[in-house]
């Protein structure tokens, strides 16, 4: 990281603030000059997205909240106001229930990178486990934030979760109770979901500038996990990544705006277009997409305080990866029975997915438990063991070297191709 | 080092594991299954789809004439109906609609609340003054309110629709269900008990719905020319009912043409800026060379 | 560095700047909906259209107060000494120089219609005070004239008038005014 260039304040003023706040310095090294390994491929562009839709997040959600009312008789009506009668409000709406969605997506797919590409690995570990706290965060934001409509999925999905804290013994009702502010789901639920919904993203921003440190000391993984070594293996982040990251952001949003202008009610349940009924249970609940595969392995044990538990550790053993996953090479290209295993276990989570869709009943159920079984046992036992016993194929010597377009590995002499010679 | 091959393999093998794992659980039978509503054309579906305001003013006929006898429309206000994008009622025409309701006002000097007619910032006055009411003189029922009926309704496609649907655009769900269910009544089938009071309806999870046919041939009197069926009736108001829903739907899908054609041109723009910027380091002879 | 021919850093310029303007200009069209959604929205000018009021109730000498577009809206039934006093003060040495027939609707001379926000500091004045047949604010010491026009106080401008009609003897409609010239 040390012999790129440093910013050099070119103007009286620019001298002048960089003595007492320097930020443009920082900027520079951060953003600019910052070495990004030159071979990372387009999965690396999903950090960027995320901190865009953050970005869009926050800035619909601020704009909401001048318009909604956080009481039970008038949230909803409110919500179909700003729907109706704000200007744009139809839009804002759109873009920020659905924008959660693509906040998910965008996230599952990052996390997916760091699983394949070893990511989380030595020493990267504290990056890696400010990330399953930025998700956790997430889920955090996103729960409360649905609850906010005040429809039927909204009541009932804070009631399930809220009442998931019952399972803890002994404290576990008064917990709930305190939760509630009081006897069930109410008006000071409500209010407290979204004082706590508009804190929790400018947490998640605080945590990303740490995340964003925590990489910036280590710098970047890349395909091959092998770590930059000479100059050549690194380009400026500025303009190589910065202008790869835009170009993805710009393929991304229009896979959004299809879905904000098109189908935007697509990925959402028309229950919550009912108001929150406290005396009828919808006969479906399901919760959002995004939290499906949790739900899936949550219904799968047949105990209460077990499958608490277990959607518990479905989260917690993520921040456990770097230490369970005992192999000393990183990235899956080059570990072909990791990557099969890896494979299946993302097939594995899309299928809980589904299945936390569907009525916990007959096959369901038990196709639930085989991939909840799957799930830690890839974590617990497949992973530790891989790493003792697996044949991993030989790893380029450089990142430079894993790009050669032709000729035999580093270390050989081959003739040079014809063209032009220094 | 070619691994595209192994990928396309891996990918295959652990998707197929999947899926057969999570298909052991086939559809099985619930208590609250229906029909699935067939689909509708609908002048509105698809990306360039819009309103057709000949049919919402139909549909908002049948719904003042026969649906507003029980089920209200509180979040509709009557100026609405004169806004771009809906049943295209002149000004004139929303007033005089508006003042042929009675509205709640009040308090009077006197401290009590009065009727009024109707103004065209008000909204639809509902038939009753709170649920309580409706269900004592429905004899227990809750007609719901319709304004957003048509997005709080929808049925299960199920596999593979969910995936092409996205593709297809299709979000008339409420009103394919809406019009099944006013075409859905029919004689219960042999050995299917029926609760006391409750009607068979194909289309209706768990067959059994408290609400009698709405709607009969010949019932509301359309002036255009349009056929006088159950079947029509149905579309128009399902129609109105989504307008009543989604307001804004001419609106969104005319900005979304415009949004798209944008970000393609800025996405396209930013490619070949990524290639230009890039072009140094991905042909770089050093790297050739070795 | 290979070499760069003379004709590519237009071409590969032009893309670049290309490319930031379109950026440019999505960005700006993005703030459109952020910053528009804080004008009122359609609720609130429909609350904000045009009330009607029926005069025949008020009394000869009394002022009522309705609501316009939430602001105090005072109409008063003037007595003909109102008038006389109104229309005999010396109206040009005044602060903010009116004569009483530009402050009511000629034909409708007893009538006086006038937003009850006090132009110093937006206080309601209260009506029947002060020295001079109108209003005094008690806020900062204001009086205004049966014509509401500023005559003490520090107060710069009389009191605004908004826009009305008669659409019949006994009934105006605050909020719209189609007959006006002035």
């Amino acid at each position: 990281m040390s012999g790129h260039s440093t910013y050099q304040p070119q103007s009286p003023f620019m001298q002048w603030m960089e003595r007492r706040l320097p930020i443009a310095s920082l900027v520079y090294s951060s953003l600019i000059a910052y070495p990004t390994p030159r071979n990372l491929n387009y999965w690396w562009t999903f950090g960027g997205i995320l901190s865009f839709m953050l970005v869009v997040q926050i800035a619909t959600g601020i704009v909401l909240a001048m318009h909604y009312t956080p009481q039970v008789d008038y949230a909803f009506n409110s919500i179909e106001g700003i729907m109706r009668d704000v200007d744009y409000g139809w839009l804002l709406r759109y873009l920020h229930a659905n924008g959660a969605s693509f906040f998910f997506f965008a996230v599952y797919v990052h996390m997916a990178r760091g699983m394949y590409y070893g990511s989380y690995k030595e020493p990267r570990e504290v990056l890696w486990i400010l990330g399953v706290i930025l998700f956790l965060l997430m889920v955090a934001t996103g729960f409360m934030g649905y609850v906010l409509p005040w429809g039927q999925m909204s009541f009932w999905a804070a009631t399930v979760i809220t009442n998931l804290f019952s399972a803890i013994p002994g404290v576990g009702d008064p917990i709930v109770t305190w939760l509630w502010g009081g006897f069930a789901v109410g008006n000071p639920t409500l209010n407290r979901f979204y004082s706590l919904h508009y804190l929790l993203p400018f947490v998640i921003a605080g945590v990303v500038v740490l995340h964003i440190w925590a990489l910036h000391m280590v710098g970047q993984n890349n395909p091959t996990g092998v770590e930059p070594k000479e100059e050549k293996d690194s380009v400026p982040f500025t303009p190589y990544a910065t202008v790869k990251d835009a170009f993805f952001i710009g393929l991304f949003c229009i896979f959004y705006a299809w879905f904000v202008f098109y189908i935007p009610n697509y990925l959402g349940h028309s229950d919550n277009y009912i108001m929150a009924n406290p005396g009828q249970t919808p006969t479906h609940i399901v919760p959002e997409w995004y939290y499906l595969p949790f739900y899936a392995i949550l219904r799968a044990i047949p105990n209460k305080l077990l499958g608490v538990c277990a959607l518990g550790l479905s989260i917690a053993v993520l921040a456990f990866l770097p230490w369970l996953d005992t192999s000393r090479v990183r990235s899956a290209n080059y570990r072909p029975l990791y990557r099969q295993f890896l494979l299946i276990f993302f097939a594995a989570v899309l299928g809980l997915g589904y299945l936390g869709s569907q009525p916990p009943e007959g096959g369901y159920v038990i196709a639930a438990r085989i991939l909840t079984v799957y799930y830690f046992a890839y974590f617990f036992l497949i992973l530790p063991l891989l790493g003792l016993f697996e044949k991993t194929k030989p790893l380029p010597s450089s990142i430079s070297a894993s790009v050669l377009r032709e000729g035999p590995p580093a270390g050989a002499s081959a003739p040079p191709p014809s063209g032009a010679t220094s | 080092m070619n691994p595209t091959m192994n990928h396309r393999r891996s990918f295959i093998i652990a998707f197929a594991l999947a899926a057969s794992v999570s298909g052991l659980g086939m559809r099985t039978a619930s208590a609250q299954e229906a029909d699935a509503p067939p689909r509708q054309q609908w002048s509105f579906s698809g990306p360039f789809g819009i309103y057709d305001p000949a049919q919402l003013q139909r549909g908002f006929k049948i719904y003042k004439e026969v649906c507003a006898t029980c089920h209200s429309l509180k979040l509709v206000a009557f100026r609405s109906l004169t806004d771009p994008g809906g049943p295209g009622f002149t000004e004139a025409q929303a007033e005089a609609i508006a003042s042929s309701y009675q509205v709640t006002d009040g308090p009077n000097d006197q401290g009590q609340m009065f009727q009024r007619p109707g103004r065209v910032a008000d909204t639809f006055p509902p038939p009753f003054a709170n649920d309580n009411a409706a269900r004592a003189a429905l004899g227990g029922g809750l007609p719901p309110d319709m304004s957003v009926l048509a997005k709080a309704r929808s049925y299960e496609a199920g596999f593979p629709w969910f995936i092409v649907d996205a593709f297809r655009m299709y979000q008339e769900d409420g009103p394919d269900y809406i019009h099944a269910i006013l075409n859905g009544y029919a004689d219960p089938p042999a050995g299917f008990t029926l609760a006391p009071g409750a009607l068979y309806n194909r289309y209706f999870p768990g067959h059994a719905i408290a609400m009698p046919k709405p709607l009969n041939d010949g019932q509301v009197e359309y002036t255009d020319g349009t056929p006088a069926t159950v079947d029509q009736y149905g579309r128009d108001v399902a129609a109105f009912l989504m307008w009543a829903a989604e307001p804004t739907l001419d609106a969104r899908k005319r900005l979304g043409f415009q949004v798209l054609i944008f970000l393609i041109v800025l996405t396209g723009l930013l490619y070949f800026t990524k290639k230009r910027v890039w072009h140094a380091v991905l042909h770089d002879p050093e790297i050739e060379k070795r | 560095m290979t070499a760069i021919s003379s004709a590519e850093p237009t071409r590969r310029d032009f893309l670049y700047i290309a490319t930031a303007t379109v950026g440019v200009v999505g960005a700006a069209a993005a703030l459109v909906p952020l910053i528009g959604q804080m004008n009122p929205d359609a609720s609130t000018i429909a609350a904000g259209a045009p009330v009607e009021v029926d005069l025949s109730p008020i009394q000869s000498g009394q002022i009522i107060k309705v609501f316009w577009r939430s602001k105090p809206i005072f109409i008063f039934n003037r007595t003909a000494n109102d008038i006389k006093l109104a229309q005999d003060a010396d109206w040009q040495s005044l602060r903010d120089p009116a004569p009483d027939s530009a402050r009511v609707k000629s034909g409708h001379e007893q009538w006086l219609v006038v937003i009850g926000i006090c132009t110093h500091l937006g206080c309601i004045p209260l009506p029947h005070q002060g020295n001079y047949d109108g209003w005094f604010c008690p806020c900062h010491g204001s009086q205004y004239d049966s014509a509401g026009r500023i005559r003490l106080g520090p107060a710069p401008l009389n009191l605004y008038l908004p826009p009305y009609q008669f659409i019949s003897k006994t009934k105006i409609r605050i909020g719209e005014d189609k007959t006006s010239q002035a």
